[in-house]
């Protein structure tokens, strides 16, 4: 789950961090509000989506009257942002954040994720703040700087003063430096995150470092164990049919193609989607049913499906294994007939119980079409979408 | 004995009064694993499927001598449960639970590796030698004893090697699914390497999909160290980026964990691949002469 900038920041300054004052507000009235409680005479106006590439979006101003924020806040509240990282619609605003104004000398990037090859949280720091950190990474890997920490005692002082001293910061920046490392590792551990990214964290003209954005990944698994961050869940944020796939526990996520894919296991999920693409057809989702998949649960995949009206063909592709391939049959039968489907569905079952999942297709009276194999299943499923 | 379990490999599980403990542990004494007993905390002395249930893994395992554990609790209590199993003196935890947080597989992992206790999983499918011992969720009647070794990162996905090669009459030594989490307690290098060791392991199938890049150090380890034929698949070619396709590993993040970049190091290193998951058995065949 991605947090909000105005969410990470709040946590910043929980834990201690510089971070500028600001107010996340839902109207213009109420940036007009945030802007006189700030004072000053520049503020920076925020868009909050769950996307980086705001700034060259258009999502981010510096503004010099509460007239402005205003007038952006009415530009974009209730708008979508569409940025480099979002897709064609993008991400919905119903947040403005409104900041105080930070002068700016240097940029630098500070982030922090769970790397799977050292299985430690491992920091990373550089002096090219400011910039596509992936693109650094590539280009130039050794102004990427890092810090494994180890799990069972935790971040270190002298880690941070490395990273300070070899980024060439001098003087009071190394103990400010040390402060967000720590604060951050403590806010990492503390919160179950997967991710944090700091970028640009600025050098100010009078030299103390602020952390200017914000980017915090949560993770999911260990949500249940965190209520605040549960509260700060973003519903708008995320695609209507995930959310509601999710639900009943289905993962499904949406794709371009006019083949609806319905299977059990992510991996079989994935295989099937490529064997799809392999004969020239094109997926329109993933879709996982679990593998405990009840009757319920399928009617409510193949409900979840078809409502992409783009899908030409169903494909349903199921391992019985723990899941019986007669209960599956059952499953879809009665979705077919309540939902009343329209398109051709090509059905492949193999595993537990799959002659028995077969007959009851056949019996069924309905037009579904049994594939011999995988690869059929595949061939007949892009031939029935028309491609 | 092919490797991590045969038909000596004495076993407990944790959560066996549960739903899953029960059903699956049912399945395994059918499939003829020697299920030794089991551990719910509260209903020690009592009895579950006709075997002994007890209140710690330390009084399971000093009364049954258990070699091997399997996990079934809920992923809140998970990281309790590997760790109370890695100080009891098994020397084989295999968690299936799904879900676990990935801080909690950190700190897990780190006791297991000190202990020198082996964990497969979490989130996986499990262990079988077929024929012998089976521990985990595979359906065991796809299996075939024989000269395949099987290691996947996805459960169905095994499941559909372990029919072709069923089906070819190949047979497998022993299948080990390592799970679809960011943080797996056994990789796949740990796995080729005992299968490279294994006389009974005659060829191996290796399954990625996409995220991270342990598939590529996979690939390294096996041009270094593998001699045996090794057919891979990895799936996932057209997973977009940034979306997590279901296993919380299973993401192209920052530009890196995609299908192509791992099917290219799996090449480089002299690996078989084949680009559609149909086509495993046949693949074994044909770089085997099988």
């Amino acid at each position: 789950m991605n947090l909000h900038e105005y969410q990470g920041k709040q946590l910043f300054a929980e834990y201690g961090l510089p971070v500028s004052t600001g107010y996340a507000c839902d109207t213009p009235e109420e940036t007009v509000a945030a802007v006189e409680k700030i004072g000053g005479d520049m503020w920076v106006v925020k868009a909050q989506v769950h996307a980086g590439g705001r700034g060259k979006a258009g999502g981010v101003k510096l503004i010099k009257s509460a007239d402005e924020a205003k007038a952006f806040a009415q530009q974009w509240l209730g708008k979508n942002l569409v940025t480099y990282q979002t897709d064609a619609n993008g991400q919905p605003v119903t947040k403005i954040l409104v900041e105080s104004c930070t002068d700016i000398a240097d940029e630098l990037y500070l982030g922090a994720v769970v790397d799977r090859s050292s299985r430690r949280i491992v920091f990373m720091a550089s002096t090219e703040g400011g910039v596509e950190i992936e693109k650094v990474a590539h280009e130039t890997p050794e102004k990427i700087l890092r810090a494994e920490i180890d799990p069972l005692v935790g971040a270190q002082p002298y880690q941070a003063r490395e990273l300070a001293f070899n980024m060439g910061l001098q003087g009071v920046q190394i103990k400010q430096f040390t402060k967000i490392f720590l604060g951050l590792a403590k806010l990492f551990a503390e919160k179950d995150l997967a991710l944090i990214e700091i970028n640009p964290l600025v050098i100010k003209e009078d030299g103390d470092l602020h952390c200017l954005d914000a980017k915090l990944g949560v993770d999911g698994n260990a949500l249940y164990r965190h209520k605040d961050l549960q509260a700060m869940e973003d519903p708008s944020q995320e695609d209507a049919r995930e959310a509601e796939a999710a639900k009943w526990d289905l993962n499904y996520v949406a794709l371009d193609g006019n083949i609806g894919c319905m299977v059990n296991g992510a991996g079989l999920a994935m295989g099937t989607m490529d064997i799809v693409a392999l004969h020239g057809g094109f997926p329109a989702n993933f879709l996982d049913v679990g593998g405990g998949a009840t009757k319920e649960r399928v009617a409510h995949a193949f409900k979840l499906i078809l409502s992409d009206e783009n899908v030409k063909a169903v494909l349903v592709n199921i391992f019985g294994g723990i899941v019986r391939c007669d209960m599956i049959a059952h499953g879809i039968v009665d979705a077919v007939k309540e939902v009343g489907v329209k398109v051709p569905v090509v059905v492949r079952l193999e595993g537990t119980n799959s002659e028995l999942g077969k007959k009851v297709l056949d019996e069924s009276g309905l037009d579904i079409i049994a594939a011999e194999s995988l690869t059929d299943a595949a061939v007949q499923a892009v031939k029935a979408a028309g491609n | 004995m092919a490797v991590l379990i045969d038909r000596n490999t004495k076993v407990l599980c944790q959560g066996l009064t549960g739903g899953q403990g029960t059903f699956h542990t049912t399945q395994a004494i059918e499939y003829g694993t020697k299920m030794v007993g089991g551990v719910t905390p509260g209903k020690g002395g009592t009895t579950h499927l006709d075997l002994p249930v007890f209140n710690t893994m330390a009084e399971a395992v000093e009364v049954t001598g258990a070699d091997a554990s399997v996990i079934y609790v809920p992923a809140a209590f998970c990281k309790d449960s590997i760790l109370e199993a890695a100080n009891s003196g098994v020397k084989l935890i295999v968690a299936i639970t799904e879900g676990i947080p990935t801080l909690d597989m950190l700190e897990a992992k780190i006791r297991c590796d000190e202990l020198g206790v082996r964990l497969v999983g979490p989130n996986c499918p499990g262990v079988i030698t077929p024929g012998e011992c089976k521990i985990g969720i595979m359906p065991g009647q796809i299996h075939l004893p024989g000269k395949v070794g099987i290691v996947s990162r996805s459960g169905t996905l095994t499941y559909e090697a372990v029919k072709q090669t069923t089906d070819a009459g190949f047979g497998q030594s022993t299948c080990v699914g390592i799970g679809g989490d960011p943080i797996p307690g056994t990789n796949f290098i740990d796995v080729l390497e005992l299968f490279q060791n294994d006389p009974k392991t005659e060829s191996i199938v290796m399954i990625g999909e996409i995220g991270g890049t342990a598939e590529e150090e996979a690939a390294a380890f096996i041009k270094a160290n593998v001699t045996k034929p090794v057919v891979s698949y990895i799936a996932g070619v057209t997973a977009p980026k940034g979306k997590r396709m279901g296993h919380a590993g299973a993401i192209i993040s920052g530009g890196t964990g995609t299908a192509d970049e791992k099917f290219e190091a799996l090449e480089d290193a002299g690996v078989k691949t084949v680009r559609s998951l149909a086509e495993i058995g046949s693949a074994m065949a044909e770089i085997t002469g099988w």
